[in-house]
């Protein structure tokens, strides 16, 4: 075996391991949260912790999506590959939420059969992660307002009793650091720019703003799991506005978008971008059942 | 019972694979490896995930699997240990030393990612990288995302050279 290069040592005749592993970057992913202890702590409901972690897997395996969207159509190339690195972030985190969310709930459901097998009313995702794309200075409007919320939620969560949930909010916290850089570099580039790139990124901002109250709104499963997001509001909101006025920009004074029956994203009521952007996402793994690549 | 003797030789062959990314350096240099135990024979080898997207993770574990079980040992199991989080502190001077020999600037000691809660203000970079072709300290940054997740694009306005940046997490 050579040490040159890994995957030609490992495709060389007789190198162990036999099988799909000398393909990992094609096919049969290993568990992501592989031999780590998943015993549940005291006091903490498995069911309720399983819903919690559909609810921040979705939002972000959603959000990656959108953002791997971008891919062939982003302004520059150096965006495209930002967000496709925002993206691969994001994947990462919902892969552990997600198969975190199957052995809480004792259900075994594996990150694959959470992410394709699954219908749009049974996605927990905030609503915000889901809408078309838009152009890029909403790209860049939805980065900012989820990646501030998200990382301020993840210094929270570092410390949850939850150890596995923990260490995915202390892995996530850096990385969405990063996320929340980039997003405010160009909404102050955009905003503080010329006339043109100030309108369209106020529109963005106008656009998407309405929907940020649903990060700050409490399901009944985060009550019961003491990881109330509304402590997050005040905090998030002074961060964000603080940036925006940085920005030459407006802070808007939308009024939040309507629940339906008191039901948004957290409820599975979902706006209609969210069914073809699954359908997507699962055609292939829906087409071939267990098959692997 | 865990004999010290074996429990070396199996951390030494653990230590030695090489980072299917960055095959310059061993998963020891890099500090994802973090455990390796070995009882009657038995050898369980925890890796610390660098990103939460880190493509090469499934790779890192089937290698080290691959060259335990190569070294003779035939009951082998990789786990993935999450806490404390895989930091770019745990790259090792060698690590640092053989990721400038190959032209990527490894990451500050000590460097954090981005602060949290800091105002942004547009401006050049302030960080001062030396070129890893030619040592100049006149460099600048392109794109804080490059070709993977843990490094970003940067340019030598000394020798024109773009290069790669390990960025801290």
């Amino acid at each position: 075996m050579t040490d040159d290069h890994v995957y030609l040592s490992l495709s060389e005749a007789g190198a162990e391991p036999e099988g799909e592993a000398r393909w990992a970057y094609g096919t049969g992913f290993t568990d992501p949260l592989l031999g780590v202890d998943t015993a549940l702590p005291a006091g903490v409901d498995g069911e309720d912790l399983a819903a919690y972690c559909r609810m921040l897997g979705d939002d972000a395996l959603v959000l990656a999506q959108r953002l791997i969207e971008w891919v062939t159509r982003a302004p520059e190339l150096e965006e495209e590959v930002a967000l496709a690195n925002l993206g691969l972030d994001l994947l990462g985190q919902a892969r552990h939420l997600l198969t975190r969310s199957g052995q809480a709930d004792g259900s075994g459901r594996t990150e694959d059969d959470l992410a394709y097998l699954r219908e749009d009313h049974e996605f927990r995702n905030v609503r915000l992660v889901e809408l078309e794309n838009g152009d890029f200075a909403e790209c860049v409007a939805r980065l900012l307002l989820f990646a501030t919320a998200r990382h301020a939620l993840y210094l929270r969560l570092a410390d949850h009793p939850d150890r596995v949930l923990a260490a995915i909010a202390a892995r996530g916290v850096k990385e969405l650091a990063y996320h929340r850089e980039y997003a405010e570099s160009w909404v102050l580039r955009l905003g503080d720019g010329t006339a043109h790139s100030h309108r369209r990124m106020q529109d963005a901002l106008d656009a998407l703003w309405p929907w940020l109250d649903e990060l700050f709104t409490p399901h009944e499963v985060e009550l019961r799991l003491g990881v109330d997001p509304s402590v997050l509001r005040e905090p998030v909101l002074a961060a964000l506005g603080a940036v925006v006025t940085e920005a030459t920009l407006t802070v808007p004074e939308a009024q939040p978008r309507a629940y339906v029956n008191g039901r948004a994203g957290r409820h599975g009521v979902h706006t209609e971008a969210l069914g073809p952007m699954l359908a997507e996402l699962q055609v292939v793994a829906r087409a071939h059942p267990g098959a692997t690549w | 019972m865990v004999t010290v003797l074996s429990r070396n030789r199996a951390w030494e062959v653990a230590a030695a694979v090489p980072d299917p990314e960055l095959p310059m350096l061993t998963l020891a240099d890099l500090g994802v490896l973090a455990e390796v135990s070995e009882q009657d024979g038995a050898v369980t080898a925890w890796i610390t995930p660098t990103y939460s997207g880190c493509p090469a993770v499934a790779e890192m574990a089937a290698d080290v699997d691959a060259r335990l079980r190569a070294a003779g040992y035939h009951e082998v199991a990789v786990r993935l240990r999450l806490d404390p989080p895989w930091s770019t502190d745990l790259i090792s001077a060698e690590g640092r030393r053989k990721l400038a020999e190959a032209g990527i600037a490894p990451p500050t000691a000590g460097g954090a990612p981005p602060a949290a809660g800091g105002l942004l203000r547009l401006g050049p970079t302030r960080r001062v990288v030396a070129c890893p072709q030619c040592g100049s300290q006149d460099t600048e940054e392109l794109s804080r995302f490059g070709s993977t997740a843990c490094k970003s694009l940067w340019r030598c306005r000394s020798c024109r050279e773009p290069f790669d940046r390990i960025k801290e997490i």
